[in-house]
């Protein structure tokens, strides 16, 4: 038998690793909430950055590597960033050669556009619809060794738990079927988590509505460490809506769109006046506190909303379609007017985690041995800010070292498992279940989920003050209280959507005390990471990576610290 | 914000596979610019219907909520669409809202589409590579052609197109516009192209092209405006040349 792997999570970064990993002889059993076409990577508009150097610019790996270092603040270890810069023209190549539908240049090659925090054309795309074209081919290429049975795929199903021993290795997982609803454990000689983003912890975001972060958050409740939490990318355009953020690429601005509002009257391209050297192209932390102060500082949002206008009239209608058509469609389509002709307004919205689940700087795992991770849910790749179009080919190398390197481990680690623990770890999670179902207090959990986003939202994104964050605590601390009295609306047994969202709902809660603890004890700003009360830098005290551990008796995490690699590039300051 | 405005809804409902379906009706608290999906989810947090008796959360599925997931497919005021898309002050009501009818139901508005997702398979929609490893770059290709394969690689497999179908059913099995559109996608393709005669043998007998009646509704009613008519007639021009290559021999 060949050594069994299981991936939880269909985005990118989880088909990237079911790929290699499939491809070079692990069974892959892929389990996911939705069918893996329709995991959150489709929404990745702008691109993916690979210094092809096609322009004749000299961009190189090293610039590319460079720019990322600098633009996460020098938070990011080097080791695999570097790696991730060199692999990255060959990744475009191999999304070339399945098939994607990139846009070309004039001699039929593949074409290169500006993206934030770089001054190069890096970045290769698929009209305005990448992060969906990249997805596709990637799915298809899994479904080809679905038909080959390589891979299995447990579509539908909700992660619940891992299942390890008493030394903390990780012998499968624990998971229930969406629709069925019955809970079971899967044995693994290894398993990748590849569950994405977190953003339904802050209520509203660009994020899809999976992207709840609770896989994460329950592996940090049994012990795998969660690394920069505080680490949280407010994207500079996104169009406010009542169910979602619904995210303006960066690509606008990397195709010549603009940001302004009025001043006095008159148009007032602020970035462009703050940053001549990148002007709308500056990275999104600082992009988007411009915006901040612009609107709240200032007072000079549009019509007094805040909301500022990202404009792309003036630029060439046919290159726009060929360009940007995916999301002037989805502006069009949601707002009503034609971004042709009138000025988007937009908004900051959260958008990413920059931290994530703590792996390894060689091979994507975990504190826990037999547990690996790729793509948003982990922490690398980043530091403290990342920039536009590097999630792209960070799940893909995420992925693609996750999937080799968890069938090696696999292969010298076969799992040897006695039936109890996976008994046990079934038991402890029907017992959560039986709780929930026989819970008859008064609460709601949709009313506790929306004070969470609200709380999050106002005290854990763009600034950060330390009497707010404190209080922020203490507040999703009485929320954890209320949850314990919950009452579910709907006690059936089949499909019920209200049970797992409540489920979730726990995990978020817990997720969320990581990330304001984290940011309350850093007392510095660095990258998307802004506190007024200690505006600068400070390397001495803070180039550390923040390491929360569960502690079982307190119920809470516990912080420690952790040094950067930043052997290759030194340090220096970050100024656009 | 208009004070006191309401939405009135109309769902059907199942609470099985095997369950009867049944009509609900709701109303909730109107907001400028909220869509069908935001509708649900009041519905979810609040389960009561339009009489104020309790009930239980509609199921439905929803994901990217900016139409490019194809999750959130059902029928809207008789009409399948995605309902992120669909704007509530751009709908009558009371807005009925019905499960896709072409799949089997799992809850409410829940359906299962693993069919489409076995079709893909079965018509081997995919650019079969010697592997992942580094081969240098693909195959160049004019921006002309990218301009023609990008739009028909944006199918969100949202199942819209199928539900106007005349011709997909049990009986036929016809893999449908959505499928078809797929074979021609990577039948243009320069490495694709090496394989064609494979998806063009999948399509050659029950289930594939022929089952077209082209009624063409699908075309109509496809979110993405994917031109799947002219997809169909592409992939009829080259079963028609893979059928006389056959029979020739070679």
């Amino acid at each position: 038998m060949n050594p069994k792997i299981i991936i939880v999570g269909g985005g990118l970064a989880g088909l990237a690793a079911a790929l290699k990993a499939a491809e070079q002889g692990a069974q892959v059993e892929l389990f996911s909430l939705v069918p893996v076409k329709r995991s959150h990577s489709v929404c990745a508009q702008g691109g993916i950055n690979a210094a092809k150097n096609l322009k004749g610019e000299g961009d190189s790996a090293w610039k590319h590597f460079d720019d990322t270092i600098y633009g996460g603040d020098f938070l990011a270890n080097q080791g695999l960033v570097k790696r991730m810069c060199e692999a990255a023209p060959a990744i475009i190549d191999l999304l070339d050669r399945m098939g994607v539908q990139f846009n070309r240049t004039p001699e039929g090659l593949l074409d290169f556009r500006r993206f934030g925090g770089t001054l190069y054309h890096r970045t290769a795309f698929a009209g305005a619809t990448t992060g969906q074209q990249l997805l596709y081919a990637l799915d298809e290429q899994v479904r080809r060794l679905e038909a080959e049975g390589k891979i299995r795929k447990f579509e539908h199903w909700e992660f619940l738990s891992a299942v390890l021993d008493e030394q903390g290795r990780c012998h499968g997982i624990c998971a229930q079927d969406l629709h069925g609803m019955q809970v079971r454990t899967f044995p693994a000689d290894a398993v990748i988590i590849a569950t994405g983003g977190v953003g339904a912890i802050f209520g509203k975001s660009t994020n899809s509505i999976v992207c709840t972060g609770s896989a994460q958050s329950a592996l940090y409740q049994q012990g795998a460490w969660y690394a920069n939490g505080e680490f949280i990318q407010v994207h500079p355009t996104a169009i406010p809506g009542e169910d979602k953020l619904r995210l303006m690429s960066e690509s606008a601005r990397g195709e010549g769109g603009r940001v302004w509002v009025y001043k006095d009257g008159k148009p007032w391209y602020f970035l462009e006046e703050w940053y001549p050297k990148y002007g709308n192209l500056v990275p999104r932390d600082v992009a988007t506190r411009a915006i901040h102060k612009v609107v709240f500082e200032l007072g000079l949002g549009i019509d007094g909303q805040p909301a500022v206008f990202l404009d792309v009239t003036h630029l060439d209608p046919h290159v726009l379609d060929a360009k940007l058509g995916g999301i002037l469609e989805i502006y069009e389509k949601f707002v009503g007017d034609d971004p042709h002709k009138v000025p988007m307004k937009v908004f900051p919205g959260m958008h990413y985690t920059m931290g994530g689940l703590w792996v390894d700087n060689e091979r994507q795992m975990t504190n826990l041995p037999g547990l690996f991770a790729a793509g948003e849910c982990e922490y690398q790749y980043h530091g403290a800010n990342r920039l536009g179009a590097n999630s792209l080919v960070s799940c893909i190398f995420g992925g693609f070292l996750a999937g080799p390197a968890a069938l090696e481990y696999a292969r010298n680690n076969r799992t040897d498992a006695g039936s109890h623990i996976f008994d046990q770890e079934l038991r402890r999670q029907q017992a959560i279940n039986d709780r929930l179902y026989a819970a008859a207090g008064e609460e709601n959990p949709f009313t506790i989920w929306r004070e969470l986003g609200r709380l999050m939202t106002e005290h854990c994104t763009v600034v950060r003050h330390n009497d707010k964050l404190r209080l922020a605590d203490r507040q999703i601390e009485d929320l954890l209280g209320r949850y314990q009295r919950i009452r579910l609306s709907d006690t059936t047994r089949w499909t019920n959507q209200t049970f797992f969202f409540t489920r979730q709902l726990y995990n978020m809660l817990q997720l969320a005390r990581v990330m304001v603890q984290g940011a309350l004890a850093r007392d510095e700003s660095r990258g998307a990471h802004y506190k007024p009360e200690f505006p600068e830098r400070n390397d001495e005290r803070w180039l550390k990576t923040t390491l929360a551990q569960w502690d079982e008796a307190a119920a809470a995490p516990r912080l420690s610290y952790q040094d950067v690699d930043t052997s290759q590039i030194p340090l220096r300051a970050r100024k656009y | 914000m208009a004070e006191g405005k309401i939405v009135r809804l109309r769902i059907k409902r199942q609470s099985g596979p095997q369950a009867a379906p049944q009509w609900e009706d709701f109303n909730v608290a109107y907001r400028p610019g909220m869509n069908v999906i935001v509708a649900l989810m009041d519905i979810a947090a609040q389960p009561r219907n339009a009489e104020g008796q309790p009930t239980t959360s509609v199921s439905y599925e929803a994901n990217c909520l900016e139409e490019v997931c194809g999750a959130c497919a059902m029928v809207i005021n008789g009409r399948p669409r995605q309902a992120c898309s669909a704007l509530i002050d751009r709908l009558e009501q009371p807005i009925t809202i019905e499960p896709l009818s072409r799949f089997p139901v799992v809850r409410d508005l829940v359906v299962n589409r693993q069919r489409l997702f076995n079709d893909l398979k079965r018509v081997k929609a995919w650019i079969p590579i010697d592997g992942s490893y580094d081969l240098g770059p693909g195959p160049r290709e004019s921006a002309a052609d990218q301009e023609t394969a990008y739009p028909l690689s944006r199918c969100i497999s949202c199942g819209n197109c199928l539900e106007v179908c005349p011709q997909y059913n049990d009986k036929t099995g016809f893999v449908g516009a959505a499928v078809l559109s797929q074979v021609r996608l990577f039948n243009l393709h320069p490495t694709g192209k090496l394989h064609a005669g494979e998806r063009l043998d999948a399509l050659s007998g029950p289930g594939g092209h022929q089952e077209c009646g082209f009624a063409q509704n699908c075309v109509n009613i496809c979110p993405k405006d994917i031109p799947l008519t002219d997809s169909i007639s592409a992939v009829g021009r080259q079963l028609i040349v893979h059928a006389v290559r056959q029979a020739l021999g070679s």
